[in-house]
């Protein structure tokens, strides 16, 4: 086979979700010459997302095009290494995204900040409750940044995605109406935080009689219309529900289309290759420098794209998998604990009480943009952790995401599935319910992990991920400890009654739970425990970086997008400042 | 039973796997004092449009072998197309049926019928090619979708399953406006994708119906 070369650019950027739109938008504007490849098709929001399309839960929820084509790739799983891991043939627990624009074309628009304590869980931790603090086979560790290194990246990704909310600490003077146990921001959000509903009404008076504080969640679905830090405009939300899932038709969800793409495709030195699966980042024969990548074009062929700077951001799976397939960095290995790439695989634990009352009438339908009232009083080193026999923490909310027929249509326990029974209490029960949920956080180990699969092949040939992951004790125990708070909370709101969601005793790949796939390439101070830098360089190969929640060393609670964007920032801010100054060194 | 006055043609579906069909789907979602049920929503023309189109040969699914049952955790594992599943289903679950109760599915009394659903949704049922909770798994999704999608995929006739639970379909030129608002928001009509391509809704300038709403009676909705 013949492989086609393209003209040598200055730099490579592998995907086009959240962070590659960041990446290129930064680098052509410091002058260099960028090639974006994109496995999948070219979007125009405008001519592709239109009203009423948008709103077509069967499409969007379960068989648009712009999800992941699982007949070209997947991943298989499998809970742990004992059993052969099969591939995952229909979409189920995540929902990744395939075309340009990626992931965050149909996200949900949840965008927090991590705690400062995040970003240094091992060692504080430690430090606070002691060595034996952290379960035996538990890989957690800090990320070699800090909060405050970090400060002004979030801010920048906020001033990108429009982030509505209201400052809860302010250069660490406490705000009412924010969330107080933030990290200290260095300005307020752009964009105000959303109205709140009549359920978060009543999640807010429950919360607070118990003394927590509760805050509008910030989201990334604009509150008012707004122009960006990249001068590009945005829509205000229309809270039309058919959100989380689905194509924004108003330009009102933050994503590399609405945002990045319309400065990005001005750029003069920028070019979007779309169709593009990038198979290999090849190096040269020291295997210490990367020269490009080779990609199979739309038309099947081989094709070689050349450059000073590779930049993977194609989602935890491919970031992880192009390493492996590339011989890049040593494969993590289980048994020994040595290697690195595929260590540190997690994900995002999630509960929920669904709350019934018979005197309350709600409007479900009206939501989306990620509306919802929230408390962060149980996450992180806000509560005295010792004796609890867990680590991790959550944040509790009530969100109104628009609560579309052929999903969301809670049931009281007890409910038969099918039949006139169901029929009855799904006709009795849909404008009555609100939901409390848990979002929690996720924890690294030995035994979850990412490697080749031995067996199953991609259309190309490849082999595919494998995925070794199951729910730890650790996660289980917490999730017991958040049900029974927020049992207290719901128990204060009066309902006529509620049911909790059991707690899974093992992770399944059928019902969807989250696209927040992390680690597999974390991020950090020790060669020996991670893949990358701080600056999310790859150890191995200095002109490589790697970016994206490959590189979370562990999932805190609070949703990964905002710290996603955040690194993407904070990345490119380190190629501009430090590495093109000495290029093909090691930035630390 | 009489057949459902379908005034659809049917492109995958036999004649005999649609009276199956509209036997089965109506037991899951009967027809009752609450209204219409599956089988005059049109989801029996629901699975057939579902099963001639992509999902039907699993288009975008992850198709090759070695084939292994796995574990329950590792979800979907058959090397059957949902055509293969729904096809070779129903005729083996007929041959169980005559077996059992000396008829075809649809012509058993409704208990039974039920008993025969509920055996096949606890995998009770040993069916020689496939997993009969596998084959009810599918038949309760696409029955749950074709009553509550948008009835531009031929399901949710007359929006049946949309006025059962007070949904007023495509979201609302005001919801912006009402976030905040607890006053109860009811409509005198759903308004569908297939209502505005067919112009019977009025739109505002971005797209959104203008719903019609119901006065405020109190009461449950
Ligand atoms: C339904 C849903 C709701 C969500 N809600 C939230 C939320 O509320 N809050 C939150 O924090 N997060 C949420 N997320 C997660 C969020 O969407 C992701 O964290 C984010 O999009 C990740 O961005 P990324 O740039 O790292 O990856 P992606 O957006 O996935 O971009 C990667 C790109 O790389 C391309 N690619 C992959 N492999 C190759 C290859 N070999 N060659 C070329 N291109 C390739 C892909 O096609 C893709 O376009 C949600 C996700 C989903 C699906
Ligand atoms: S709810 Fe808001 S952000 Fe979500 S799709 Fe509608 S307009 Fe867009």
């Amino acid at each position: 086979m013949t492989t086609t070369k393209m003209k040598h650019v200055d730099a490579v950027v592998v995907g086009s979700g959240v962070v590659g739109s960041i990446m290129c938008m930064e680098l052509a504007n410091a002058g260099l010459s960028v090639v974006c490849l994109e496995r999948g098709r070219m979007s125009d929001p405008q001519k592709d997302f239109t009203m009423p399309y948008v709103h077509d839960e069967l499409k969007y929820d379960r068989h648009s095009d712009i999800f992941q084509n699982l007949s070209r790739e997947t991943i298989t799983v499998r809970n742990n290494m004992g059993e052969m891991a099969l591939p995952m043939r229909e979409l189920g627990s995540f929902k990744p995204g395939e075309l340009v624009g990626g992931t965050a074309v149909h996200w949900g628009t949840n965008a927090r900040r991590f705690l400062p304590h995040d970003f240094e869980l091992r060692s504080q931790s430690e430090a606070r409750y002691g060595k034996d603090y952290f379960p035996q086979d538990c890989t957690s560790q800090d990320w070699g940044v800090t909060y405050d290194d970090v400060e002004p990246y979030y801010d920048m990704f906020e001033h990108i995605y429009g982030v509505g909310g209201k400052a809860g600490n302010l250069d660490g003077q406490i705000q009412p109406g924010g969330n107080p146990h933030e990290g200290p921001r260095s300005r307020e959000y752009p964009n105000p935080p959303t109205r709140r509903t009549p359920q978060g009404e009543i999640f807010a008076k429950a919360v607070s009689e118990l003394g927590y504080t509760p805050f509008q969640g910030p989201a990334a679905a604009m509150t008012q219309e707004y122009t960006n830090l990249y001068k590009v405009h945005l829509g205000e939300c229309q809270r039309g529900g058919f959100c989380s899932s689905h194509a924004c038709s108003q330009g009102a969800k933050a994503n590399p289309l609405t945002t990045v793409m319309p400065a990005l495709y001005k750029q003069p030195t920028f070019e979007m290759r779309p169709l593009c699966n990038v198979i290999k980042v090849n190096t040269d024969s020291t295997g210490k420098k990367a020269t490009g990548v080779t990609y199979i074009d739309a038309r099947g062929n081989t094709v070689e794209q050349t450059a000073d700077i590779v930049i993977l951001a194609t989602y935890c799976f491919n970031n992880t998998r192009l390493l492996l397939l590339s011989d890049i960095g040593t494969p993590y290995d289980p048994t020994t604990g040595k290697g690195v790439v595929g260590r540190n695989y997690s994900y995002q634990t999630g509960g929920r009480i669904h709350v019934f009352f018979d005197d309350k009438e709600f409007n479900p339908f009206i939501g989306g943009g990620m509306v919802n009232t929230s408390i962060d009083d149980l996450n992180g080193d806000v509560i005295d952790r010792s004796g609890l026999g867990f680590v991790g923490g959550a944040y509790i909310g009530c969100a109104q995401p628009g609560a579309t027929p052929i999903k969301s249509k809670p049931v009281p326990h007890g409910t038969p599935r099918w039949g006139a029974a169901w029929k009855k209490a799904v006709a009795e029960n849909y404008h009555h319910c609100l939901t409390v949920s848990i979002h929690g956080s996720c924890q690294s180990y030995r035994g979850h992990y990412l490697d080749l699969d031995p067996t199953y092949k991609d259309a190309n040939g490849l082999p595919l991920l494998r995925m070794t992951y199951d729910w730890h004790q650790n996660e289980q125990k917490m999730l017991k400890w958040m049900y029974e708070k927020i049992t207290q909370i719901v128990k204060v709101m009066n309902p006529s009654k509620y049911h909790a969601h059991p707690i899974a005793s093992k992770y399944s790949i059928v019902p969807y739970q989250s696209t927040h796939n992390m680690g597999g390439v974390a991020m950090g101070a020790d060669p020996a425990t991670s893949a990358v830098n701080k600056h999310l360089q790859s150890w191995d190969i200095p002109n490589l970086f790697v970016v994206g929640g490959s590189a979370f060393p562990q999932n805190p609670a609070q949703g990964p997008t905002e710290t996603i964007g955040m690194l993407a920032c904070w990345a490119a801010d380190g190629i501009k400042d430090i590495y093109l100054k000495r290029p093909g060194q090691s930035m630390v | 039973m009489a057949e459902s006055q379908v005034p659809y043609a049917y492109n995958y579906l036999t004649g005999a796997e649609a009276r199956f069909l509209d036997a089965a789907v109506e037991r899951l979602i009967p027809t009752d004092e609450l209204g219409p049920g599956a089988k005059d929503a049109g989801v029996t023309y629901y699975i057939d449009q579902q099963l001639r189109g992509m999902w039907g040969t699993h288009g975008r699914q992850y198709r090759s072998g070695p084939w292994h049952e796995g574990t329950p955790q590792q979800g979907f594992q058959s090397r059957l197309t949902p055509q293969e599943i729904y096809r070779v289903g129903i005729h083996e679950i007929n041959e169980y049926c005559n077996q059992k109760h000396g008829k075809n599915f649809e012509f058993l009394a409704a208990d039974l019928q039920d008993q025969v659903l509920h055996a096949l949704e606890e995998g009770g049922v040993s069916l020689p090619s496939l997993s009969s909770k596998l084959f009810f798994d599918i038949l309760w999704r696409n029955t749950e979708e074709g009553f509550f999608a948008d009835p531009i995929y031929g399901g949710n006739r007359d929006k049946i399953g949309w006025k059962l639970l007070g949904f007023p379909g495509v979201g609302g030129s005001e919801y912006n406006a009402r976030l905040d608002n607890p006053e109860p928001y009811r409509v005198k009509e759903p308004v569908s994708i297939v209502d505005i391509e067919q112009l019977r809704a009025k739109l505002d300038a971005q797209g959104f119906p203008k719903h019609e709403k119901l006065d405020q009676q109190g009461g449950r909705k």
